[in-house]
């Protein structure tokens, strides 16, 4: 038995006092963390995925619903564009690179994706298994989609009409077969099964593609279907189209250029980004400030908690003095008792906010097929950590300044 | 051994302490009478240290212990004296058992939970060292503040108004203890009371 073991027993035998000090702190903790949590989960992801993107080019709507169906595909595409149109603007001098997508199924809720392998290549994904796409109906998977929905190479599959799960409509006469399986790279590849643009425009032929098949062997149908989509050049659409520049400056003409003259739309995913984090952070730092001030209330419940029971053990903590404990010895058992607290709060906290992370993420990926990552302990609660530990032990200082001016012969005459 | 010299002691400008000199040689044994208001809960704080006289000398053993700085002479007090107050009083969070291993903590000389259940069997609590001291009835009590007096094997053992609540019988039989404890553990015995009954137990005392 020592004074922090009797720091550790005063507090356990106020367990109502103290399980509200670790209550009112884990609560604040675990609020702040988890703001940092999803707020650099979500930058880091957004980052990475318009990364390499500096314009997006669709049909005319809202910027910010391009870039979020286009580039992260979570929302609904604003229309279509005219592959001719935006073949023209591909071979603009000040477009280094241009990148066609073009969707409107899923399977199960994961989007199917027509591209060209340059999409691959902008997001630097390497095939776990298979190999990429080289004829219409071959799919890419990326992992997460791939582990979900329990598929690999050589598996088929129906995709069905439109971006929700459960559409009515189901392509039944073209099933998709698995050719690779990507490796997972926190980007939206992860969530995306991706052919080539064939494989979507030959989806939504109905009627050709249906006689085709009947008329002749599978492969042959294939083949003169390719000569019809050549054909047919001049009707075929695509979603958008994710364009690279070659220098800065077209930054500044190239966008003006595309909304006057065309009936085309450009939006810049850097800049719409940052207006949606923008948006959000208000939201967040509100939540932070309201974790804040749980903080301070805890902070001042550790005081209040700490200072009532110094008060009431004035005859014990004067005992203890006759008993050879000096004053600094008192200070310590009250902070064992303090820190105590603090620490439990804080590492409950925590806890919270992963179990939050976990919940939200399970959230997330229900209704937009985004992982939230896991992410280790951050820079910042290593810091929060410091706070809590500063809080504490000020708030135990000024919860024990009357043990320095203990009157130990007038308490223990019983006259105080 | 605890004497005293010309000892003075005032709480305020006006109204002055002055106290008898007293020698307790070891294992002696001094009863100090008095009324109430005269003084007495003052003396033994003196003596144990928990105030500072204003003039004159407490020498326990060699230790003049009105010179001790405030730090040594917590130290000191641990080591060296035991107390047994009025109202028996200890850490309610902690056990029996470990109310004195703490104060044997506290007293810098280490833990010794042999001693600690020698104390307890000799005091005929030791099946109560694991109980809360709240679930102690006040006899019970008595004998653990007795113990926690005796657990640092002291030079002094000073005691405040010991049978004030108790009865005839009780009364004895708790002076007896206390004598019989002090002799055991080779210490000078202190008793303050304005309780006349105990002076024909004692053959040396003092009126203030």
């Amino acid at each position: 038995m020592n004074i922090y073991r009797l720091g550790i027993k005063n507090a356990l035998a106020n367990p109502l006092s103290t399980v509200l000090s670790v209550l009112l702190l884990l609560l604040s903790i675990g609020l702040i963390s988890l703001m940092f949590q999803v707020t650099r989960q979500l930058d880091n992801k957004l980052e990475k995925n318009i990364r390499g993107i500096d314009m997006v080019v669709g049909a005319k709507g809202s910027p910010l619903q391009l870039v979020l169906s286009s580039v992260l595909h979570i929302d609904v595409p604003t229309g279509n564009i005219r592959l001719k149109e935006a073949e023209r603007l591909s071979r603009n001098r000040l477009v280094k690179k241009a990148i066609p997508v073009s969707y409107g199924d899923n399977y199960k809720g994961y989007r199917i994706l027509g591209t060209d392998k340059d999409f691959l290549r902008l997001y630097k994904t390497e095939l776990a298994v298979g190999s990429v796409w080289e004829k219409p109906f071959e799919v890419v998977l990326g992992a997460t989609v791939a582990d979900k929905l329990q598929l690999s190479v050589g598996s088929t599959f129906s995709g069905s009409h439109g971006l929700m799960e459960n559409s009515a409509e189901a392509h039944d006469h073209h099933p998709f077969m698995v050719v690779g399986i990507l490796k997972p790279s926190n980007s939206v590849t992860d969530q995306l099964i991706i052919c080539n643009l064939e494989s979507v425009w030959m989806v939504h032929d109905h009627g050709h593609e249906a006689e085709a098949a009947e008329e002749d062997h599978e492969h042959h149908g294939e083949e003169e279907h390719h000569h019809e989509v050549h054909d047919a050049h001049d009707e075929r659409e695509i979603t958008a189209l994710l364009v690279q520049f070659r220098n800065p400056m077209a930054m500044v003409t190239l966008p003006r250029t595309i909304n006057e003259n065309t009936n085309m739309q450009a939006a810049l995913p850097n800049y719409e980004i940052e207006r949606l984090s923008n948006l959000l952070s208000a939201g967040s730092k509100a939540i932070t400030l309201i974790a804040v001030v749980i903080m301070l209330v805890s902070g001042i419940s550790i005081f209040v908690n700490l200072y009532k029971a110094v008060r009431e053990r004035k005859y014990e903590m004067a005992l203890l003095r006759t008993y050879g404990a000096s004053r600094i010895q008192l200070l310590r058992s009250v902070m064992v008792e303090g820190l105590l607290i603090g620490i439990t709060g804080f590492i409950a906290g925590i806890l919270l906010s992963r179990l939050g992370i976990y919940v939200l993420g399970g959230f997330i990926e229900d209704s937009y097929k985004y992982t939230l990552g896991d992410a280790g302990i951050m820079k910042e609660e290593v810091f929060l950590f410091i706070f809590t530990i500063l809080l504490t032990i000020f708030a135990t200082i000024l919860a024990a300044v009357p043990v320095f001016y203990l009157n130990v012969s007038k308490i223990l005459a019983g006259d105080d | 051994m605890i004497a005293t010299k010309n000892l003075r002691f005032s709480y305020d400008e006006e109204h002055y302490f002055t106290f008898p000199d007293i020698v307790v040689s070891k294992k002696g044994h001094l009863l100090i009478l008095g009324d109430s208001g005269v003084g007495k809960t003052t003396f033994l704080h003196l003596l144990a240290g928990l105030l500072k006289p204003g003039a004159g000398e407490i020498k326990i053993g060699d230790t003049d212990i009105a010179r001790l700085s405030h730090r040594k002479l917590d130290k000191f007090r641990g080591r060296h004296i035991g107390i047994v107050f009025q109202k028996a009083q200890f850490i309610r969070a902690l056990t029996v058992e470990e109310n004195l291993l703490l104060i044997q903590n506290l007293s810098g000389t280490g833990q010794d939970k042999k001693r600690v259940r020698e104390i307890l069997e000799r005091l005929h609590i030791g099946h109560k060292a694991a109980e809360k001291v709240s679930n102690l009835s006040e006899g019970q009590k008595q004998r653990v503040s007795i113990a926690a007096a005796l657990v640092n094997n002291p030079d002094v053992i000073l005691t405040d108004e010991p049978t004030s609540s108790l009865d005839d019988k009780n009364c004895a039989v708790v002076t007896e203890l206390l004598k019989e404890q002090a002799a055991q553990t080779n210490a000078s015995l202190v008793v303050i009371t304005h309780d006349h009954r105990l002076a024909s137990q004692f053959s040396n005392s003092i009126r203030l």
